[in-house]
């Protein structure tokens, strides 16, 4: 699968939440996109991802 | 032929600027400006050309004040930012330089929400003065952007802005600027307008804290509607400071992206 542009592959299925905490994201401070479509936070523990889907996540730090 | 000076349609017989200047008694050492540029030279005049005269020291009727205001912007920008909205969330160090630039750029209606009033640490980065301090930065903001073009609308709201209440502030804003401090806010209003506006465009910012290169801060474009700036890594945390050079870089970032969006570019 991608991730921000790069590939990488995936062991197994897995729920796109625990995807994200597997791979350090604080889930509070990001933005998921899907095949081209945003997903909404309350969705992420439902989707199931797989080897043939593009994520792209974007993260964000404080200031301003 | 027909020309507009200082705003309005006319009609010369003269062929030149030296001509024009002439004929309405003008002295040399005011300003003139030519479809956007500022020139002594003269210049062959051509229908539908736009001239600005301003004469210096002197305050212009009201009527000419605003195309005197506009006269530097590249010709029909102004006439199509003055009827543009865009919504700025959150007026610390990011969005009170951003409400600034887009007023000095002419866009028509601004929508200003912060909850917090103006604080000493405010002010070496944030676009207030000492007189401001302990006043809403909505009001500050405001009166400054009043001084700056007063014919500018503005809407603002002191709230607090959370998941809640973003739809009913933002529903009916072509393009809102987020511009918060605190992360999980910029998160929670960058996801709630993706997912639950879909027509808005979101302009938001994430990394420009300390001094590290101006050249690491640039703009992206993450998503349909999802435009980013900052260098999308140094955050603000203890021993690393928001300092004036680098977060009005990304704030003008982000009013460059907003400016161009608003003329119809969508590319950053």
């Amino acid at each position: 699968m991608k991730v921000n542009g790069k590939i990488i592959s995936l062991k197994t299925n897995i729920d796109l939440i625990d995807f994200l905490r597997n791979n350090d994201y604080e889930i509070s401070k990001l933005a998921v996109e899907l095949n081209g479509n945003i997903i909404p936070k309350s969705k992420f523990k439902d989707i199931i991802i797989q080897d043939c889907d593009s994520l792209e996540i974007v993260t964000f730090v404080g200031g301003g | 032929m027909n020309i507009t000076l200082n705003g309005k349609l006319i009609h010369t017989e003269c062929s030149s600027i030296y001509e024009l200047k002439k004929s309405l008694s003008i002295e040399n050492d005011n300003i003139v400006i030519i479809n956007g540029f500022q020139t002594n030279q003269d210049y062959i005049l051509s229908k539908n050309d736009s001239i600005v005269i301003i004469k210096k020291g002197v305050m212009p009727s009201k009527d000419e004040f605003e195309s005197m205001i506009s006269a530097r912007h590249t010709p029909q920008v102004y006439n199509k930012l003055k009827q543009s909205k865009v919504a700025i969330a959150g007026l610390g160090g990011l969005g009170s330089n951003i409400a600034i630039m887009l007023a000095r750029t002419g866009v028509g209606h601004l929508l200003l929400v912060d909850f917090d009033i103006v604080e000493p640490s405010n002010l070496n980065r944030q676009h207030y003065f000492v007189r401001h301090l302990s006043m809403p930065k909505t009001s500050a903001l405001e009166q400054q952007i009043k001084d700056i073009n007063p014919f500018i609308t503005i809407d603002t709201k002191t709230v607090y802005i959370d998941e809640s209440n973003i739809k009913a502030l933002f529903s009916e804003y072509e393009i809102v600027c987020e511009a918060f401090d605190n992360p999980i806010s910029k998160a929670a209003l960058v996801n709630t307008i993706l997912t639950e506006l879909p027509s808005i465009k979101i302009v938001a910012a994430s990394g420009m804290a300390g001094y590290d290169s101006s050249n690491s801060i640039k703009t992206e474009k993450k998503m349909k509607n999802f435009y980013i700036c900052g260098d999308f890594k140094n955050g603000a945390k203890i021993g690393n400071g928001l300092m004036s050079p680098r977060v009005q870089i990304c704030a003008g970032h982000q009013a460059n992206m907003i400016v161009r969006l608003l003329l119809g570019i969508e590319e950053v």
